[in-house]
């Protein structure tokens, strides 16, 4: 099947091209800081984690966002879904690799990454964190070739693949909710000391992931002749509505406890992201901006992708769903990375402005994962609409 | 596909998991190795059985180091220097085991309302809490940061991966990242270690570090740098804490300490007298 | 077989470029390393050809052992001689030339180990 990949348009080629390009430029930017050292990025003694792990934590949650597609096609036989399944189960894939890349990129001895597997350490979380990262890619990869090939094939799916469909279910919740007790358990940060945040974690990765997938979805619908159907779309808006506005209660309720509380460790880094934060003479308020642009965006692109489904514009899903997308890249990976390092324990604000290398190498990361899910995707689709004709 | 063909990548494959899977499962099962605490604190800790075996800590009598102007700053030379820890002369690339911080840096969660005056220009000397309950000890996820039996929380700087998820836990601010070569000269050909202890290795980039509690002193029967540097003023007392008979026993029996964020529970092996 | 007048020259290209290590540096086998033995001390910490093939598990054992279970510091060689369990101060004290010892072997074999990058070398051989 993989030989479809391999035939494609002039449009394909440029874009695959232009990844390329971009997967190369990031190369080089690795290279510069595999011989430096970390430093070469913009993170310091007191913002340990930057870039690299914010964007990170947000792919999980696009990865888990498949889920909200293999559930009920699967588990609730909504048929509907039936075309968009495996682009969900592709999108995992491709996300999960850009998290793997993201995790190694940002390593201090990247050399040694293998010792999470020779020194198993159960209480620490970065380990369950390896095991389910690694689970998660494997049974994307086999329920969604499998299902793929028994396609091709004209058969159904053989029943085997079943048992394995049903537990990325679950696993799917523990991928996600594993990346939020990486912050949720260390007793130092307060901003991330909060039962709430794997409920949120989830929440804003079942909107942000099935909006990034109706997006490209609307783009495949453009380039190509593939059309997930008026239903599939309809029932994601729903999914993703919904799903923004459960992240955006979590986040009501953490405002509500921090400043009705008035506790300073719980209202400090509210301050600093929203409102900035005076200390000693100085104000930080250097992600004022963004933190307030991802409010507006998310609430706005809720209101606008109801409004799009009724008037049944395309334009307007699109733009909503960019923007729902946006909120919570923003939300989840600049503000809460960033945020639990300020104040410092110390109470000391260091703020973080990523460098030039740690730019490139992100973009060649996310260039890499566009790169396998235009493969995926040209599987895929050639794949159903061959079978389909 | 031949289905003998598919066969025999089966097996591979099976195989190949097997064979990366198998020395891990053998390390974790023979060393018994797998949880990273030393079996120190139980929970449900009121009351417990009384402590067996050593537990170093340190007191900090900050009047005296207030008293003589500089003490600090020696002992803080020494510590760095017989480690070999490097001066990179940024606050972003910064490594610091042991520093001076004032009141309100050093225990944020007390109060800092009506306090006397002179406390806010006290040095009060900041170090590894080396805790009894240590939270970057139990994320770190491959032990290369782990608790010794007598109490100390060591590094083991082959074996860091450089996540640093234990500066991230760490609810201190004691942990340093080589986000640099510390073996590296500076812009005007300035080495970042102005002079190397060949005792005593350096670090290398890519991996965290911090306070040893001078481990390999203790181990040929010494006493920390720092303690030895203030030892006349009696700024620095270390010793067993499960020892009643030892001298910081006696102090803590007789003088008010305070510890920071101990609401968090990591029971710091580290006491201040203000 | 398709294609067979492109395939089997490429076949031997491919195999030529391979193995082009091996005949590259074919005849240059007599060259093989001699370090420089301690001119002070006859002993090593154990038998000269264990030390040979497993000197990276002793001191990796050294290392765990010393660093995680508080092992003892110091050990006797079969003659009884006292010798430091450390890498810096103890086998560097009589192997205190790496280049004229540790380098030989390692440069031969292609050996990079990165000790060096933490573990200082003594100064008088630098």
């Amino acid at each position: 099947m993989i030989e479809k990949a391999l035939k494609g348009s002039k449009g394909y080629w440029v874009w695959m091209l232009f990844l390329l390009s971009l997967m190369g430029v990031g190369a080089l930017s690795y290279v510069q800081q595999f011989n430096y050292g970390l430093g070469i990025t913009g993170m310091s003694r007191d913002v340990t984690w930057g870039v690299y792990i914010s964007q990170f934590t947000f792919l999980v949650g696009v990865a888990a966002g498949g889920l909200m597609l293999v559930l009920p096609y699967y588990l609730h036989n909504y048929k509907a879904f039936g075309r968009i399944v495996i682009l969900g189960e592709f999108m995992a894939i491709a996300a999960i690799v850009m998290c793997l890349m993201f995790i190694i990129a940002d390593l201090g001895q990247p050399m040694r990454a293998l010792n999470v597997m020779l020194f198993p350490t159960p209480n620490s979380m970065l380990f369950w964190d390896m095991i389910v990262l690694n689970g998660y890619l494997i049974l994307n990869i086999l329920c969604g070739w499998v299902v793929l090939h028994s396609e091709y094939k004209g058969i159904k799916y053989p029943k085997w693949i079943k048992p394995f469909i049903y537990l990325s279910i679950p696993w799917a919740i523990s991928i996600h909710t594993v990346t939020a007790f990486l912050y949720c358990g260390l007793p130092g940060r307060h901003f991330w000391l909060t039962a709430i945040l794997a409920p949120r974690f989830l929440a804003s990765a079942f909107a942000a992931g099935p909006a990034l997938l109706l997006v490209i979805a609307m783009v495949l619908k453009r380039v190509t002749k593939f059309d997930v159907g008026r239903e599939a779309q309809d029932k994601l808006v729903t999914i993703i509505g919904y799903a923004a506005m459960l992240n955006f209660f979590f986040l009501g309720c953490e405002f509500f406890v921090a400043y009705y509380s008035q506790i300073p460790g719980h209202m400090h880094t509210l301050d600093y992201l929203f409102w900035g934060l005076g200390h000693g003479d100085q104000v930080f308020n250097n992600l004022v901006p963004f933190m307030r642009a991802s409010v507006i965006m998310g609430l706005t692109g809720i209101g606008l992708i109801f409004y799009s489904r009724a008037k049944q514009c395309d334009g307007l899903l699109v733009l909503s769903c960019l923007f729902i997308f946006i909120s919570f890249w923003i939300d989840k990976g600049l503000g809460l990375v960033l945020g639990g390092f300020v104040p410092s324990p110390l109470d000391y604000v260091t703020e973080y402005v990523p460098s030039f290398q740690e730019l490139g190498v992100t973009v060649a990361v996310w260039a890499t994962g566009a790169f396998i899910l235009s493969i995926l995707y040209k599987v895929a689709i050639s794949v159903k609409l061959e079978k389909e004709a | 596909m031949d289905s003998k063909r598919r066969d025999f990548l089966k097996i591979a494959g099976l195989t190949a998991i097997a064979g990366i899977a198998a020395p891990s499962a053998f390390n974790t099962l023979l060393k018994g190795e797998a949880l990273a605490s030393a079996g120190h604190a139980a929970a449900g800790d009121h009351g417990a059985a009384a402590p067996t075996g050593k537990r170093y800590g340190m007191v900090i009598d900050v009047k005296k180091f207030t008293e003589n102007p500089g003490l600090a700053e020696q002992c803080i030379t020494a510590c760095h220097t017989i480690h070999n820890v490097p001066d990179f002369g940024n606050k972003k690339d910064e490594i610091k085991w042991l520093w001076v911080e004032s009141y309100d840096h050093v225990f944020p969660e007390h109060s800092q309302d009506k306090r006397p005056d002179g406390l806010k220009s006290m040095p009060i000397l900041t170090l590894c809490n080396h805790c009894d309950k240590p939270p970057c000890v139990r994320a770190c996820p491959t032990k290369a940061t782990f608790k010794k039996k007598n109490g100390i929380v060591a590094m083991d700087y082959h074996r860091c991966i450089g996540c640093r998820f234990c500066m991230a836990a760490c609810p201190y601010g004691a942990r340093s990242f080589n986000w640099r070569d510390p073996r590296g000269k500076d812009a005007n050909g300035r080495p970042f270690i102005k002079a190397e202890n060949p005792k005593f290795p350096t670090r290398m980039r890519g991996v965290v570090e911090k306070c040893n509690f001078c481990t390999e002193r203790l181990a040929i029967g010494q006493i920390p740098a720092c303690v030895e540097v203030a030892s006349q003023a009696k700024g620095l007392i270390f010793g067993d804490l499960n020892d009643p008979n030892s001298e910081i026993s006696q102090v803590l029996k007789t003088s008010f300490t305070i510890q920071r964020n101990p609401a968090i529970g990591t029971h710091p092996s580290l006491f201040y007298i203000i | 077989m398709y294609g067979k007048g492109r395939i089997i020259p490429a076949l031997i290209l491919f195999l030529g470029l391979m193995t082009s290590p091996m005949w590259y540096s074919s005849g240059d086998a007599s060259k093989l390393p001699k370090p420089e033995k301690p001119k002070d001390y006859t002993e090593c910490v154990a038998p000269a050809q264990y030390m040979r093939t497993s000197h990276m598990v002793l001191l990796n054992q050294w290392r765990d052992n010393i660093l995680r279970e508080d092992g003892a510091r110091t050990g006797k060689t079969a003659n009884g001689t006292e010798y430091v369990r450390s890498l810096q101060n103890g086998c560097m004290k009589c192997h205190s030339d790496k280049k004229k010892f540790c380098d030989t072997c390692h440069s031969y074999a292609s050996v990079k180990p990165y000790c060096w990058d933490c573990h200082l070398q003594p100064k008088e051989a630098m």
